[in-house]
């Protein structure tokens, strides 16, 4: 029972490699971490001042209030969605979304790579550049 | 020894015993992600629009008797222009990746076991347009394991979600009229210009004709209707005021494959 330098000596080392990723991001990962993504609105998307639902809710929930859209319009049929705010929308992510925020780039692809989410909508569903 | 290893078998089974009831107790409790969050307080409404055309049950009468090669072209072009519908064969020459939301076959293939031994001269040659039949009872929807292939009930329109389907292929080899096909491979390039209004497909989804759900919720006749110069009517099956059925009235009119039990939507005046 001698070997107490060993073990301890062996234990900093397995504690070092197992922090590996905190330490590694507290030394080096500050310099060049990316920062929060600033989605750029069109001209068009300023002057409309509100979108279909308040700007956190949407930033936090879009995805839902697509689901929806996407189950009312393809099951029901049902094509006006008359949002919180009073106004009526047609539900419809290439006709409605993308009419103002035509800049998918500089909208849509800025948070979605930020955060690493990679959606299928535009497997299908045009953009407004890629028509032009 | 002994008594120290006893010990510790003590504490550890307790241990676990607290650390299972307390995870129940805390599953039993209402989760956070249950609380309402905004969609949850108020239900979105959604409504039609105000020009919507509506019916019980959507059918169409095909009187090949006003049609001819010539108009059937058009018809195709109006459908698949609009539905963005790819032309492999006319971009790459490959004929097995086809897709096809309305084409015209001869009498023969389109109602096989209803042939006369001696057909007309007419019935011989014309070219008989065939597309989804919208079955009132259809086999398609039977086989969808994930309700991507679905029967509209306020409207009879046998529908796809496209975003659902897992290209299984059960509803082709269901449907006895081969009114559906299969994406290959990606359609988009194979899509001259692509209507910005209507999505495209991805490679792996199967599709077929929507009986122009998108514009009829639009107020509008299907693309093919108004393409036809007259010989297509589009209506109500189940108002006996409506159009198509006055028409039906009239005329001796035939489905494809009666006894196959599927209830077509489509009629042939031949
Ligand atoms: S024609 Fe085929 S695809 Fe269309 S509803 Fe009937 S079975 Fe389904
Ligand atoms: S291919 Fe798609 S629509 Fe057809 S049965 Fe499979 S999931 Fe349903
Ligand atoms: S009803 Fe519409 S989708 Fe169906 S074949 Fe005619 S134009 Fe195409």
């Amino acid at each position: 029972m001698n070997d107490k330098n060993k073990i301890i000596a062996g234990l900093i080392i397995f504690f070092v490699v197992l922090l590996f990723p905190f330490w590694f991001n507290l030394i080096f990962g500050a310099a060049d971490a990316a920062t929060a993504p600033e989605p750029e609105l069109t001209d068009k998307a300023k002057q409309a001042e509100t979108c279909v639902a308040e700007t956190d809710y949407m930033r936090t929930e879009h995805m839902q209030i697509l689901d929806q859209w996407r189950d009312m319009v393809t099951r029901d049929g049902k094509r006006i969605y008359k949002a919180e705010n009073g106004k009526e929308y047609e539900a419809s992510l290439s006709n409605t979304c993308m009419d103002c925020h035509s800049n998918k780039e500089k909208f849509c692809d800025s948070c979605h790579n930020y955060t690493s989410v990679d959606p299928y909508c535009w497997d299908c569903h045009t953009y407004p550049e890629e028509t032009e | 020894m002994e008594n120290s290893r006893r010990r510790f078998l003590k504490t550890a089974g307790f241990s676990i015993l607290g650390v299972g009831a307390g995870s129940m107790l805390i599953g039993l409790a209402p989760g956070p992600s249950e609380a309402a969050g905004p969609a949850a307080e108020t239900k979105p409404v959604f409504v039609d629009r105000p020009d919507a055309k509506h019916a019980r049950r959507w059918g169409m009468v095909i009187d090949t008797r006003g049609l001819d090669a010539r108009t059937c072209r058009k018809m195709e072009e109006a459908c698949h222009s609009i539905h963005n519908v790819p032309d492999h064969i006319g971009k790459f020459g490959n004929k097995n990746h086809e897709i096809k939301w309305i084409w015209d076959t001869e009498f023969k293939h389109a109602f096989p076991g209803q042939e006369a031994e001696f057909l007309s001269d007419r019935l011989e040659n014309a070219p008989v347009p065939v597309l989804c039949n919208h079955c009132d009872n259809p086999p398609c929807v039977r086989a969808c394991p994930t309700r991507a292939t679905f029967k509209r009930e306020k409207d009879g329109i046998v529908l796809m979600d496209f975003h659902r389907c897992i290209g299984c292929r059960f509803c082709m080899a269901a449907c006895p009229f081969g009114a559906r096909s299969f994406n290959f491979r990606d359609p988009r390039p194979a899509i001259e210009d692509e209507n910005p209004e209507f999505p495209t497909r991805m490679k792996g989804v199967v599709e077929k004709c929507n009986f122009c759900a998108e514009r009829l919720a639009v107020g509008k006749m299907p693309a093919c209707v108004e393409a036809s110069g007259g010989a297509l009517t589009f209506g109500d099956l189940n108002d006996p005021d409506s159009d198509i059925r006055k028409l039906l009235a009239d005329e001796y009119a035939i489905r494809r494959k009666p006894n196959l039990g599927t209830f077509p939507s489509v009629f042939y005046i031949v």
